[in-house]
Formats: C-alpha cells, structure tokens, sequence
C-alpha cells in the first residue's frame, strides 16, 4: 500500500520542479543547437534562453511566465495499491496542482472556455488531465507531471496510405513553418508525431511523444527510428530557428509513436514541446522510497505491444 | 555560438521620448527602466467596451503596454509574489489596439510575436508607437528579475489574477527586441521573407496531402497571423 500523503508531498514536489528546472537531456540538446547556430538574432535568443534557465534555477522562479497547463500521466506496477483508492489519488493530484499554482507561484492558466471563470489554482473541469498507464510485475506509482505550453504548434490531418512518406513529410513542414513563424510555436522544440491510431488517439499519440521520450530516445522500431532522424533534419534544414529568425535550430529531436489505425487512413499528428519542455517525474514505493528522474519511460516494451497475450520477454530478447 | 555577431543593447525609459524611439532599429536589444502595466483581452475590454475608468495616469506614470499574464500571487497580507514573466501572442489584440493606443498614449508595445508591418503603418506610426518583442519564448526568470516592485494590480477582483492589469517597476528589465520601427517595418516579415526564399528547395519531393482542407493557403511565403 502507498501512503497517500506521501503521493501528495512528492506532487507537490514535481510541481515545482517542473516549472523551475529544465531538464537535462533538453538542455544538453539546446546546447548542441546553440554551439552550431550562426543566425545572429538566433544565436542571441539562444543564449539568453541558457541564461535564463540558469536565473530560474538560482532564483527558483518558473523557467517561463506561460507556466503551461499542468497535467498528470500516472502509472502503476500491476500490484500497486494506493491508500484510498484511485479517487484518494485523483484528489491528491488536484490538490498539490491547486497547491503548486499559489506555491511556487504559476500562472492560473486554466479557465472556463466559454465563461472565462478562473479557479487561480489551475484546477477546473478535466483540469489537470490525468491519464493512466500500468505495467506488469511490481508495486510503486510512477507520477508524471508535464506543463505543456502555448497554443501553438500542434495540428491534426487526415493522410491516406496513399500520401505515403512524403505526405507525411509534408504535414510535417507545413506544421512547422506555420506555427514557426514568428516563433510561436517556441521553437526550437521536441516534435512529437502521432501515426494511426484514430483521431483522438493519434492526437494523445503524437502529444506523449512530444512530452514523455527524452532528447536522444529512438523509437524502438529501426525505421521509425531513421524517420525520426530524417524528420529531425528535415526541420533543421527549414533556414529557421528561434523566435522565426534566420537560423537552422527548429528541432531539437524528433518522436514518432505509431498506433495500429483504420485500413483506409494514416492519421497524423504533430505536436512541439516548446523552449520550457516541462517534465518531472518521480516513482514512489510502498516501502516509502521516492526515486525522482526526469525520463518519464513511458514506452515500454508493453506500451508498444503487438500481441494479444502478453509474456515478459526474456533478457536476450529484450538486449536483441 | 556559430559565426553570429551579437546585436547592438539599449536602455531605454518606459516613457520614451521620441527622439529615443526613433533611433531604434529593428533587431536591437532593449532592457528597460521605469513603470510597466500588464494589459490584454480583459483589461481592453474593460477598458474600451464597458468604458471603466482607467486606474491609473497614462501615460505619464508609463507608456509600456505588455501583452502578459506574470505567474504571481498575492499574499492574504496584500503584498504581492511575482516569479516568472512572459509575453503572450499580440496579434489577436489587433482588434482594440488603434484605439487602445490613441486613448493611453502607449508608446511601447511589448509582446509574444509582434504585429503585421499593415498594422505598424496603420496606427502604430500614426500614435509614434513601437513593438517590442519578448525573446525566446520566453525568458521568463530572466525577466522576472528586472521587476523591481510590483506597485498595484488593478482590477483583480472583476478580471482575476491573469488578466488584471499589473502594474510593475522595472529595472533593466530585458531583454527585448524591436521588431517595428518608427517607420513601421516588421522584423518578422523581414525575417520570413529571408526564410522563404529558401522553402521551394525543402519541400521539394513532398507532395500536397489528398484529401484537401477549406480555408488553406499553400503559399508557404504567407504571413497567417491578421
């Protein structure tokens, strides 16, 4: 049995963490972008972002105004019992968001679409988005707070069998100079891209892509995982980097998750996970141990199964 | 940092003279010293739609206008809690700037994004009115700590914490970049125009997706904001 307190306590943490300290795969990321980046406004915006992640982790304030909309991806091991049950949890979970927005402090984002009411604590209707994932064998609770920003970057499209490779090249820079124009999509940024699936899960594909596989991460599929290389270079090769200046950083790497979709179609979306590419992530255990990283893990072997039945693969299979 | 030149710094006064605007160029960075206001959908509306009394002297007491929600508090004592600052997108306040800027006297606008160089013609020049982009997006610590002091927040109770009009003290707060100048040429259609002329040769091999969508443009010169 987790201890519900301790659930909330470690919440309250991430929270916090998120908001305020850039994660280290991105950072290396953005360093690599920067070191190679010639455009001269670019560079500029380049640099004082590394200087600013650098003021928000001194000072302890968030990395950016837009603190995002925070949201929850929580997931268990198959023993995993959680004092009070899932709604204990759901509750814990909204309260350390509500707790967080006054703490640390964040932006109160979250409103009503149609009567703008705002709670100032980011917790409202669906508001904060908890989603779920288990895993078999073990008994801990990985929780995973992403504080995805902006409106911008992220679209949707109907492709077909036929538009093959190069369509979805397409979709892609289209995505990108639109929503790259003028910097709005707060490049250079993750792209995440959902493939199948139907529209919602393409959607939910593409954004978990963006927010939960770290800079660097392939797709375990060896061509996705050269898609994600093309497509990286692809965007780097636009002529645009920060803010829709001239420069060549757009990308910092490129996720493709891929889910079994409907006969006729190809569903695509894209999705960027912006300069404050948001993440924090801690497991807790029933023993009372709390392990915080910040590679969420979320796709595992069993996320992406095939199969009907499911067999812990053997450590060959899984170092093959 | 590649081959790239660093761009020219300025400081410049919330309340600026017009001989200090005009010698801005686009692509220079600005650190700025003086009183700020927050001021967006809500505070516009108030403001020009249910015609509120504006609460404070403009633009004597300030000139800058920034399009920003901080994420800040304030305190059960009344005091207030201001950590990271960033800019929001300003061309959808398109709508209520000619008459926002005629009426506060703005002479800075301080946003996410910029305008259309139509719109800098059309009423920013007019009111001798500058853009000032937020970099990144966003450097919202390292702006947090130009804020001084957080003097008031205006009607925080009728529009809540995001879109009160915040009223701040800023000292050398930065940076930014001007993206109109006092003749109303737009940094980013300078930049896009440069990108471009590039985009035939990226796309090459791509092809238009089958199924088409209303309302599209495929002239990827295109600016889509306005």
């Amino acid at each position: 049995m987790i201890s519900i307190d301790l659930i909330q306590k470690t919440a309250e943490t991430l929270m916090d963490k998120a908001a305020i300290e850039i994660p280290e795969d991105y950072l290396d990321g953005l360093k690599s972008a920067a070191a190679v980046e010639d455009g001269d406004l670019s560079s500029f915006v380049l640099q004082a972002m590394l200087e600013n992640y650098e003021a928000a982790k001194e000072d302890r304030r968030a990395m950016c105004g837009d603190t995002g909309t925070p949201r929850w991806y929580v997931k268990m091991g198959n023993e995993t019992q959680i004092e009070g049950g899932p709604i204990a949890l759901e509750t814990a979970l909204r309260r350390a968001t509500a707790n967080a927005t006054n703490g640390v402090p964040l932006r109160p984002n979250r409103v009503h679409p149609l009567w703008r009411t705002d709670h100032d604590n980011n917790v409202g209707i669906g508001a904060p988005e908890i989603e779920y994932g288990y895993e078999p064998g073990g008994e801990w609770i990985d929780l995973i707070t992403v504080h995805k920003g902006g409106l911008f970057g992220t679209d949707y499209r109907m492709l077909f069998p036929s538009d093959g490779i190069q369509g979805i090249k397409r979709f892609f820079l289209d995505s990108l100079v639109a929503f790259g124009k003028r910097g709005l999509a707060c490049q250079p940024a993750i792209i995440g891209i959902g493939l199948g699936g139907c529209k919602d899960t393409c959607m939910v594909l593409g954004k978990r892509a963006a927010c939960l596989r770290t800079v660097g991460d392939r797709n375990s599929d060896p061509k996705i995982a050269k898609l994600e290389m093309e497509l990286k270079e692809l965007g780097n090769s636009i002529g645009m980097g920060a803010m829709g200046f001239v420069g060549k950083s757009m990308v910092i790497d490129t996720h493709i998750e891929v889910g079994y979709c409907h006969t006729g179609g190809m569903q695509m979306s894209v999705h960027a996970f912006c300069l404050s590419s948001r993440r924090a992530v801690a497991r807790v255990y029933a023993d009372g141990r709390v392990e915080y990283r910040t590679d969420p893990d979320w796709f595992t072997d069993y996320q992406r199964r095939e199969t009907v039945e499911w067999e812990m693969p053997t450590d060959h299979e899984r170092s093959a | 940092m590649g081959n790239a030149n660093r761009p020219r710094e300025v400081r410049l006064s919330t309340t600026p003279t017009p001989k200090d605007l005009a010698q801005l160029k686009l692509g220079d960075i600005v650190y700025l010293d003086g009183l700020m206001y927050t001021a967006r959908e809500g505070v516009y509306m108030r403001a020009l739609e249910e015609k509120a009394n504006i609460p404070m002297e403009l633009p004597s007491q300030s000139a800058a206008n920034f399009h920003c929600s901080p994420a800040a508090r304030i305190n059960p004592d009344g005091t207030f809690e201001m950590g990271a600052v960033t800019a929001t997108a300003s061309f959808r306040f398109a709508k209520w700037l000619p008459e926002w800027l005629a009426k506060s006297g703005a002479k800075l606008v301080i946003g996410k994004g910029g305008m259309s160089s139509k719109d800098y013609k059309k009423y920013f020049v007019p009111n001798g009115a500058i853009y000032l982009s937020t970099v990144g997006y966003g450097t919202g610590a390292l702006l947090g700590r130009g804020v001084e002091n957080v003097e008031a927040v205006h009607w925080n109770e009728e529009l809540g914490l995001a879109q009160a009009m915040w009223v701040i003290r800023c000292k050398k707060m930065g940076p930014f970049i001007v993206a109109s100048d006092s003749e109303g040429n737009c940094l980013f259609e300078r930049e896009n125009e440069r990108i471009s002329a590039n985009l035939h040769k990226v796309y090459e091999g791509t092809k238009p997706a089958t199924l088409k969508r209303f309302g599209e443009t495929d002239d990827k010169s295109e600016e889509l904001i306005g």
